[in-house]
């Protein structure tokens, strides 16, 4: 099976072709935004980070910046940074010229204030529309997209059918040759047990329940209890009684294969299969997380319904809740509720998942992209200093 | 007959209705492919769960053949199965 997509110098394949704008500091992400705004091409994280951060916390952000720029979604980066921020901008900018697209980099502090800095990266973003507007996707074999599974807003048809729909396309694309990626730590509490039997190997099995234990010793070190948020209220409103409950509906969607590896937040696979990453249950964030993975395409099964996009990567939209799809069209990509009602398999549905990531492989935009969603948001896993 | 509940796995002792359902109704569902019928003791809203056995206070709740919670009392069998009767038994500071 082909699709179409655009190989990058490193040989990895993205499907969409975006400049991004980088901000390797929330001092830096007001610039950022203001050259996006005016070059409609080009796309700014709104970063949040980037300063006074420590150890893994600030290895995190960087992973996951770096990991942006990086991904085969990509063409051109462009790096804002103030100058004086914790995450290095001349490092940043080279770890993603590593890979061998075109990076630019500017300095607020050096060139001299933000109306000099926003002309500087004007001029530059601007070239990068003249250099990439030639690429033109070509035809390539889909075992090279890398898929980041997602599901938020639970209800109990996520469970029941859309997760389990999802799990039959994610099969049908690691048969293929394809990646793809498992994350939320947090809703694999209670079903780690399940989803350990599908580890490659014993050791890969232990990494499992060691993220799951450390994300419930953190709750307990804090003096929390998990049950004061999750389920979330929606979740329970929409009838799950438990994160138990949730997790074990929520692993059907990462199918049946066997798992490669459990990957940190932000890392990059080393190669095909599915992969499960230590990502909060927190949609944006997981996301964020997968994306700095190099997922290149997301499929983001809801109940309640919900808007996520993505800055980089085009997100697919499912419910099998039949009143949210009716409400929530604008949204939703893909309505599964036929299984809920007995019209259509499980199967006929994950095959029908699996046609629509083709499509919008091939270019067909999501309603998320059509929408102009764009969220994005680091995993903090230390207070800032 | 119009599917009302839906059994995962033959070892649950829950199921979860499809269809807003009141109270004194008798649901139907199917158990691997044995059709089994249920009065509702309570109005149960779309995708909540109602027991289908006796479940003994601390008897751990079962979806998916798996654990997920233990009840807080007795509940009947036809009785609604939610936050009110059943309890989270991971991630707690209290156990």
């Amino acid at each position: 099976m082909e699709i179409l997509g655009y190989r990058r110098p490193d040989g990895k394949v993205g499907i969409r072709n975006h400049i991004l704008i980088i901000p390797t500091s929330v001092c830096a992400s007001t610039v950022a935004a203001n050259i996006a705004r005016q070059i409609p091409d080009a796309v700014a994280l709104p970063n949040q980070h980037g300063c006074c951060q420590i150890g893994p916390d600030h290895l995190q952000t960087l992973r996951t910046l770096v990991g942006f720029g990086k991904n085969p979604n990509v063409a051109a980066v462009l790096v804002v940074g103030l100058g004086c921020e914790g995450i290095p901008i001349q490092e940043t900018a080279a770890e993603i010229a590593a890979s061998g697209k075109p990076v630019e980099v500017v300095i607020i502090q050096e060139i001299g204030g933000t109306l000099r800095a926003e002309a500087e990266g004007l001029r530059k973003a601007s070239e990068f529309v003249r250099q990439v507007s030639h690429q033109l996707p070509a035809k390539v074999d889909i075992s090279e997209l890398s898929l980041a599974i997602e599901c938020g807003g639970s209800d109990f048809t996520s469970g029941l059918a859309s997760n389990p729909a999802v799990g039959i396309a994610a099969d049908l694309l690691v048969a293929a040759g394809g990646n793809v990626m498992l994350s939320e730590t947090t809703e694999f509490i209670g079903a780690e047990h399940v989803l350990a039997r599908r580890a490659k190997t014993p050791e890969v099995a232990e990494k499992l329940f060691k993220i799951v234990h450390d994300c419930e010793e953190r709750a307990k070190y804090l003096n929390i209890d998990i049950r004061d948020g999750q389920p979330t209220p929606g979740n329970i409103a929409g009838g799950i009684s438990s994160i138990e409950e949730k997790s074990l509906g929520c692993i059907y969607k990462a199918g049946h294969a066997p798992i490669q590896d459990v990957l940190k937040y932000g890392e990059i696979p080393k190669g095909k299969g599915l992969y499960v990453m230590d990502t909060p249950g927190q949609d944006i964030e997981s996301i964020t997380g997968m994306l700095a993975g190099g997922a290149t395409i997301v499929i983001f099964t809801t109940g309640r319904g919900t808007p996520t996009g993505s800055p980089i990567a085009p997100v697919i939209k499912i419910t099998a809740n039949p009143r949210t799809f009716k409400i929530m069209e604008d949204n939703i990509d893909l309505d599964a509720s036929p299984i809920i009602s007995g019209e259509e398999t499980i199967e006929q549905v994950g095959h029908r998942i699996y046609e629509e990531i083709i499509s919008v492989s091939n270019g067909r935009r999501t309603k998320a992209e059509s929408l102009g969603y764009k969220e994005f948001g680091i995993y903090k896993i230390a207070p800032t200093y | 007959m119009k599917k009302q509940a839906v059994v995962i796995n033959p070892k649950d002792n829950v199921a979860t209705v499809v269809a807003d359902i009141s109270a004194n109704s008798i649901v139907h569902f199917f158990i691997d492919q044995a059709e089994h019928a249920l009065t509702l003791l309570e109005d149960i809203p779309l995708g909540h769960k109602i027991a289908i056995q006796e479940i003994q206070a601390g008897e751990n709740i079962v979806k998916y053949a798996e654990s997920i919670g233990a009840a807080t009392e007795l509940i009947q069998p036809g009785r609604h199965v939610h936050v009110h009767n059943m309890e989270s038994l991971r991630g707690r500071k209290d156990k």
